[in-house]
């Protein structure tokens, strides 16, 4: 087939190039608020699609393990990012000192949520809470209460089971535990820990379960919700490991249970504001934070919040009042000092 | 003579060559420059980013961290690296050279590990292995055990399980590049070591392997690299290695550039190791003969030889595909049977192969010519050119997307603010908002497993039969596409089936590459296994397997070498 000579093929591209780059431009301007978010799509979903429900807003989300915040400021002012969902203050922290978060007013927000779980300045706001805690086995363990200091307790040698300290949760932990007490007790403890492990850490939380069930360890240190995953995950397997374990919620010497939380920042070119902003007013609603607590596990961060009944089951939560600016403070000197004690060696 | 060479002399034969090279194919070399700089570019970006930190992050990585990350990484790839040599090169050889039952089968078969995604098959493993697993319950079964802390059984969550694990999913490209070097091998060159008075066995060891050399370093960089660059699997079974240095100094200490500057200096390490392999052969040539030539007679084996060779050859196969795939396949049949096949589930598959495959295409194209400039304007900037295309492998894979983001973006801004000023319209993030990124990244990290597959098949074939078709009045072209390309099909095919395979497996960059609300076959059974379900992923983990199984057996049809006489070289040569 001859092409068609040049100046009618030159106008087709031209015409292409101009309904493609005019599809481009329209799409961006439709009534929608896209996400970032490090947490795993499936976990918010429902909360998000009552959302687009209620107020007819599309969502787009983009998921990612790592590197979203790095990507919006490559992206800088094109970027499409309204909000950054993410599951850690570490994570939320590192997004405002890169520069692409703005803070949002919002009296609904700063009503709904209690002052130690958001930001002063309205950077950032947590959407659930889930607190580290110790999962013992039913047989072996007879202890009620623990403290995280009493983990270094040598009575526990080879009897515990933890993830890598270099696992952002446990950073988070040791980050707390730095705070509270300083590095050369928060060095000591970790030593302490370390020679109580029955296993070079490894896996990730619900391995914890499983080898106590297996018998290798006593106790395994594990965020709350996966307790709730676990007791009601489809796999058989999985409810095994579940049923092996009882929750014990430990605090710190004179203080309370560490807790980390889901949160949400705002970007800094957020096209859709507006939205974006309903959005976040939406997620701190009683219909979307049941949907955490029921599907996910988690504690509502509003404190009027119906708790679903298998969260109730972890038992009472009194939240470590260490204000979570401070954990983050901490996070590069706690994920240092895990590498000076040989913690995952 | 050439030892005492001294330095200007070689510098001034450098320039002189490199001078000569410019004058006669300066189009050739202009177009491999384009690639490169293509190809280096995002890794030029993190360079940037990792020269740009703000903290020292080095008195901490040298002092806390190498001692073991170091102890680790050397123990993962001198694990990693003597297995898949283990495995590779004695199965290439029994396939290639040999004939016993089911060695039709194992020839292609050999190959399907590769099509599993590394951490899947970790999961797997540590599901069948662990206390609670099918092998330690039947064990406590059998023996009498009540607990497991009443017997030793080798704990997979370890190094050791680690090198087994990657070793198991990473010979077959070993296995590739070994058989189709044994494949290409004259008789002649085995007959007259036989004559000599050699063994099979010697012509095998003394022989074949040491001709094989340049094709076995390419596959066992490249499986080597994948282990160095891989954080899900290693994270998961507890072996503190480099990668996940580079990931803690990144995320839990907030410096990208001192992630980076880790992720550089891993970078140079493997560069100067592939220098070294090349230079330890700088001095031998291996090419193929132009005469015309014959394929060593298989040889048959029988008796307890032939079970042998069966064992060796589907023990591997058993440990890196059936065992973890059958292990899938039942929790993905009791998954198809609860919920059925999800229409979503189609639309995974179409944007799996649509990436993988443009991937795939650009990826050979890119490859062939890179390895065709190398082949033919010899010479070290060409080499150098075409090793720096390479580098993109070794990273590990997010540090390679947070690089490649870079020029997309730069590329995407200058379009969008042309528009502005043209059209008075914005077109946003074209490329990044069209997947076009990730496609990018992938050429990027693969392209050295595509150029060194072209490369091993160019070795084989004599330069004597391109000058002969020269001489005969065909153009550069003319000689390329009627002697080089039917000669290297099978190095083509197998570049594009492993660039495929890999891509379509890729995890890190295309997670944070992609558009919105777009799910490829490997993002959707990490969103899975991020919700701890991995085996809820099995039947997304099956396709994959299947996806890379087809070209597997499109390949083992293609790749069975073409002999000269039925290409009709000499023919084409005399056409011209």
């Amino acid at each position: 087939m001859p092409l068609p000579d040049r100046p009618v093929l030159a106008r087709l591209l031209c015409a292409a190039g101009v309904v493609a780059f005019a599809a481009a431009a329209t799409s961006a301007q439709a009534d929608e608020v896209n996400v970032y978010t490090y947490r795993e799509p499936g976990l918010i979903k429902p909360a998000l699609d009552a959302f687009t429900k209620s107020t007819g807003v599309r969502v787009n989300t983009l998921f990612a393990a790592d590197g979203l915040a790095e990507r919006m400021r490559t992206e800088g002012t094109n970027s499409p990012a309204d909000l950054l969902v993410a599951v850690d203050i570490g994570r939320l922290q590192q997004a405002i000192d890169l520069g692409v978060t703005q803070p949002v007013k919002s009296e609904a927000l700063e009503k709904a949520i209690p002052a130690q779980f958001r930001d002063p300045q309205g950077q950032w706001y947590a959407l659930t809470l889930r607190s580290r805690i110790v999962y013992a086995s039913k047989d072996r363990v007879a202890d009620q209460n623990l403290t995280y200091e009493g983990l270094a307790d040598p009575k526990w040698r080879g009897k515990i089971c933890i993830r890598s300290g270099q696992h952002p949760y446990n950073t988070s932990l040791i980050a707390a535990f730095l705070a509270k007490h300083g590095e050369a007790k928060t060095e000591a403890w970790l030593k302490g820990v370390k020679a109580n492990l029955a296993k070079r850490p490894s896996g990730g939380d619900r391995e914890g379960a499983r080898d106590i069930l297996a018998g290798v360890c006593d106790l395994a240190v594990g965020n709350s919700y996966y307790v709730g995953l676990m007791r009601n995950a489809k796999e058989e397997e999985q409810r095994k490991w579940g049923a092996a374990i009882r929750t014990i919620n430990p605090t710190f010497d004179g203080g309370g249970t560490h807790v980390n939380i889901s949160g949400v920042v705002m970007a800094k070119n957020a096209p859709n504001r507006a939205s974006a902003a309903k959005m976040m007013e939406f997620l701190v609603s009683d219909t979307a934070q049941h949907i955490f607590s029921d599907l996910n596990y988690e504690y509502p961060v509003v404190a009027e919040a119906p708790i679903a009944d298998s969260v109730k089951s972890f038992g009472a939560l009194r939240p470590d009042t260490l204000p979570l600016s401070e954990v983050g403070r901490n996070r590069k000197a706690a994920s240092m000092l895990v590498d000076r004690v040989g913690f995952d060696n | 003579m050439i030892a005492t060479e001294t330095l200007p002399g070689a510098l001034r034969r450098a320039v002189a060559t490199f001078g000569a090279g410019f004058r006669h194919d300066y189009r050739l070399l202009v177009a491999v420059a384009l690639v490169a700089v293509l190809v280096a570019a995002p890794v030029v970006a993190l360079f940037a980013i990792a020269v740009g930190a703000q903290d020292n992050i080095w008195p901490h990585v040298v002092g806390a961290v190498l001692p073991n990350a170091l102890l680790d990484t050397a123990g993962l790839l001198m694990g990693v690296g003597l297995l898949v040599v283990l495995v590779g090169v004695p199965t290439a050889w029994l396939v290639a050279t040999c004939r016993f039952p089911g060695q039709a089968l194992f020839d292609w078969a050999l190959l399907l590990p590769l099509a599993m995604p590394t951490y899947i098959v970790a999961y797997c493993y540590v599901d069948l292995l662990d206390s609670f697993g099918p092998v330690q319950s039947a064990l406590r079964h059998l023996l009498g055990f009540t607990s497991r802390r009443d017997y030793w059984f080798p704990e997979i969550r370890s190094l050791y399980g680690a090198v087994f694990v990657m070793g198991m999913v990473l010979y077959p490209y070993v296995y590739l590049c070994a058989r189709a070097v044994f494949l290409m091998q004259s008789a002649a060159v085995l007959d007259v070591a036989r004559t000599l008075g050699a063994s099979r066995g010697a012509v095998f060891l003394r022989v074949a392997v040491p001709l094989a050399r340049p094709a076995i370093a390419v596959g066992a960089a490249l499986a080597l690299m994948e282990t160095l660059n891989d954080i899900g699997a290693s994270e998961y079974l507890g072996v503190r290695s480099l990668s996940v240095a580079v990931y803690a100094t990144w995320v839990n200490r907030g410096s990208l550039a001192g992630a980076a500057q880790i992720a550089c200096v891993m970078l140079l390490v493997v560069l100067a190791v592939v220098l070294l392999e090349r230079f330890g052969r700088r001095r031998q040539r291996y090419v193929g003969s132009a005469q015309r030539w014959r394929r060593a007679d298989a040889m048959k084996l029988g008796g307890l030889r032939a079970c042998g060779a069966v064992l060796a050859c589907l023990l591997p196969l058993a440990l890196g595909f059936l065992v973890p795939a059958g292990f899938l396949l039942h929790q993905a049949i009791g998954l198809i049977a609860s919920n059925g096949i999800q229409p979503e589930f189609l639309v995974l598959i179409r944007h799996s192969v649509t990436l993988a495959g443009s991937a795939a295409a650009i990826a050979c194209v890119l490859g062939f010519l890179l390895a065709h400039a190398e082949q033919h304007a010899r010479g070290p900037a060409f080499s150098a050119i075409v090793r720096l295309t390479g580098l993109g492998y070794a990273l590990p894979g997010t540090v390679l997307a947070i690089g490649t983001m870079v020029p997309v973006v730069a590329l995407d801004n200058t379009i969008d603010a042309a528009m502005r000023t043209l059209f008075g319209i914005s077109t946003g993030l074209l490329v990044m908002g069209s997947g076009g990124a990730v496609i990018y990244a992938y050429v990027v990290r693969f392209l050295a497993v595509a150029v060194g597959t072209m490369e091993t098949g160019f070795h084989k074939i004599s330069p004597h039969l391109e000058m002969a078709a020269r001489t005969l009045g065909q153009s550069r072209i003319g000689a390329l596409v009627t002697i080089e390309l039917p000669l290297m099909r099978p190095a083509v095919a197998t570049a594009a089936l492993l660039v495929f395979v890999d891509a379509m497996k890729e995890l890190p960059a295309t997670l944070l590459l992609r558009p919105f609300d777009f799910e490829t076959l490997s993002t959707s059974i990490y969103g899975y296994a991020a919700r701890g379900s991995f085996e809820q992923g099995a039947v997304a983990a099956l396709a994959i397997v299947v996806a890379g199984f087809l070209p597997v057996l499109w390949l083992a049809r293609t790749s069975r070498i073409p002999l000269p006489e039925q290409l009709g070289a000499a023919d084409a040569a005399s056409r011209a």
